[in-house]
């Protein structure tokens, strides 16, 4: 196995955008894409390139976290792919085992690719999942940083710096 | 001598359904969710993922169900499981610099950018049991405070920023993998540290106590541990770029240790490194003692004690090896002791027949 770090980011803006667009989907559950995807894709005719599979991922590490990779351990994904009549093709890659999520996550990726498509893919279902994504986020950064120590003062939650 | 391969089938069916019945227990008792497991016992499944090496919440919630709570019992599920289904290929290296942190903490500095963050932890409760848990409890959300966008670099970084600290060896030719390879000794460190990764909680802690002890000393200091979520990539030959697969929680631990240098080079402190899925703290830092441990050849330091020896720690690690040896013992011997019972009347007849004098008056059989 090769590892391909460095071939792959920063080179396509277009790539960047679309992999934005993924990490949304990937973090969200079947249901909600499919809620914002309803507003989208009624008359969109696709077939199903790749079936739904479930399978492994070895996830790798680095040694001392910056050094040569090693394995972790494996992680269930699961994969499809979408082609939709206009021509483009769609991936899902996600964690866990829900076909239905990847499905979706590939038809929404097809979408995105279709001009036509991109805006209303972007503005009914992964800008309000980016939404909800970035709150739950904040949530949970606020809750850290409330257990910020502060060495100096022995007062914390309170008069940041 | 006899050969018992049949007639227990009718026993065991009803001991597997008295097992499913004593699993359900009191049928007036609400059942279990798996998604009760997830949450208020997430520490558990965090180590069944870690342990059985399976990022899977959902599925290591449901192997602790399935197996009463008996956590290598539920680490060999999910360790069987996993034989079934096809590997796509390889993450892309985690960046735990660029991990959202939910917790970090330093031994060593006490001001370092991004700060310490104590997120959810046991360190500095009482240990006392808390009765108000006996009944439903109303818990208020937790504490706010406004969160900069502070990036918390890593003390590893700062150390090695000044020459401190030893660096990490480039990568080098491809990465082993003992799940497809079986081990061989000497191991490369990337061997190691997925075995260790995927070790038994207990060994490795007993291991690391060792090392403080003085079994193999290494004078250690919890330079940083952190604990949040990191996205994962994985690059898809389909799509031909790296996909984002979505984000999983770990916990990362570098050990910092002491120096080694040479006439060329200026002495610097040494590292071990740990790193577990979930919120495994204990496990890393476990983890990370015996990883520094077994590099005492490669630093040539003394290497006589237990948590030093590869072989010994490699292949006692996987609590499922570990059981599988261990239990087997209960499953019918009974042509083998029958060799046994055999030999020795052998001998207890060649011995009486020397006439020496009886020892035990009750050795007849």
């Amino acid at each position: 196995m090769t590892v391909h770090s460095d071939n792959n980011r920063g080179s396509d803006p277009a790539v960047t955008q679309r992999q934005a667009a993924m990490a949304v989907l990937a973090r969200a559950s079947a249901a909600d894409i499919a809620r914002g995807l309803v507003h989208v894709s009624h008359d969109v005719a696709f077939t199903d390139a790749r079936p739904a599979e479930i399978g492994l991922v070895m996830l790798r590490g680095r040694i001392g976290g910056g050094g040569a990779p090693f394995n972790v351990g494996e992680a269930t994904v699961t994969r499809a792919a979408v082609q939709l009549a206009s021509g483009e093709t769609g991936f899902g890659y996600v964690f866990g085992r829900d076909p239905e999520k990847a499905r979706l996550a590939a038809l929404c990726d097809a979408l995105w690719q279709n001009d036509a498509r991109r805006q209303p893919i972007e503005d009914h279902v992964i800008a309000p999942l980016r939404q909800q994504q970035q709150e739950r986020r904040a949530l949970a950064q606020a809750q850290t940083a409330a257990t910020r120590v502060d060495f100096f003062t022995l007062v914390r939650g309170e008069d940041e710096r | 001598m006899y050969v018992a391969v049949k007639g227990g089938e009718r026993a065991i069916d009803n001991a597997h359904a008295l097992l499913a019945d004593k699993r359900r227990g009191d049928r007036n008792v609400p059942e279990l969710s798996l998604d009760q497991i997830d949450n208020q016992l997430a520490l558990g499944v965090d180590r069944v993922m870690c342990e059985g090496s399976l990022y899977d919440r959902e599925l290591a919630a449901l192997a602790i169900k399935q197996a009463r709570g008996d956590m290598i019992e539920a680490i060999f599920l999910l360790r069987a499981y996993r034989t079934t289904l096809p590997r796509f290929g390889a993450s892309e290296p985690i960046d735990t610099g660029a991990m959202d942190i939910r917790r970090r903490i330093s031994a060593t500095f006490k001001d370092l950018p991004g700060g310490q963050v104590l997120g959810p932890t046991f360190d500095y409760t009482h240990r006392l049991l808390d009765h108000t848990l006996t009944a439903d409890s109303d818990v208020a959300p937790a504490a706010t405070a406004p969160a900069d966008e502070a990036t918390f670099r890593s003390v590893a970084d700062l150390l090695a920023g000044s020459g401190l600290i030893e660096g990490e060896a480039e990568a080098t030719g491809d990465v082993g993998d003992l799940t497809r390879e079986p081990l061989s000794f000497p191991a490369g460190r990337d061997l190691r540290l997925q075995n260790l990764a995927r070790g038994d909680e207990g060994f490795l802690l007993a291991l690391a106590y060792s090392t403080q002890r003085g079994f193999g000393r290494n004078h250690p200091f919890a330079g940083e541990i952190r604990y949040g979520e990191v996205e994962i990539e994985f690059f898809a030959e389909d799509a031909g770029f790296a996909v984002p697969l979505g984000a999983i929680a770990i916990t990362e631990c570098q050990m910092v240790n002491q120096f080694t240098g040479s006439a060329t080079q200026a002495p610097r402190f040494t590292r071990g490194y740990g790193i577990s899925f979930g919120q495994s703290e204990r496990k890393s830092m476990a983890m990370a003692l015996v990883d520094r441990a077994l590099r005492a050849r490669e630093l040539g330091e003394e290497a006589g004690s237990p948590a030093q020896d590869e072989e010994f720690v490699l292949s006692h690690s996987d609590n499922v090896q570990a059981t599988g040896f261990v239990e087997h013992l209960k499953l019918p011997h009974y042509v083998d002791f029958q060799a046994e019972l055999g030999l020795l009347r052998k001998l207890q007849a060649e011995f009486f027949e020397r006439g020496t004098e009886i020892p035990m008056q009750d050795a007849a059989e």
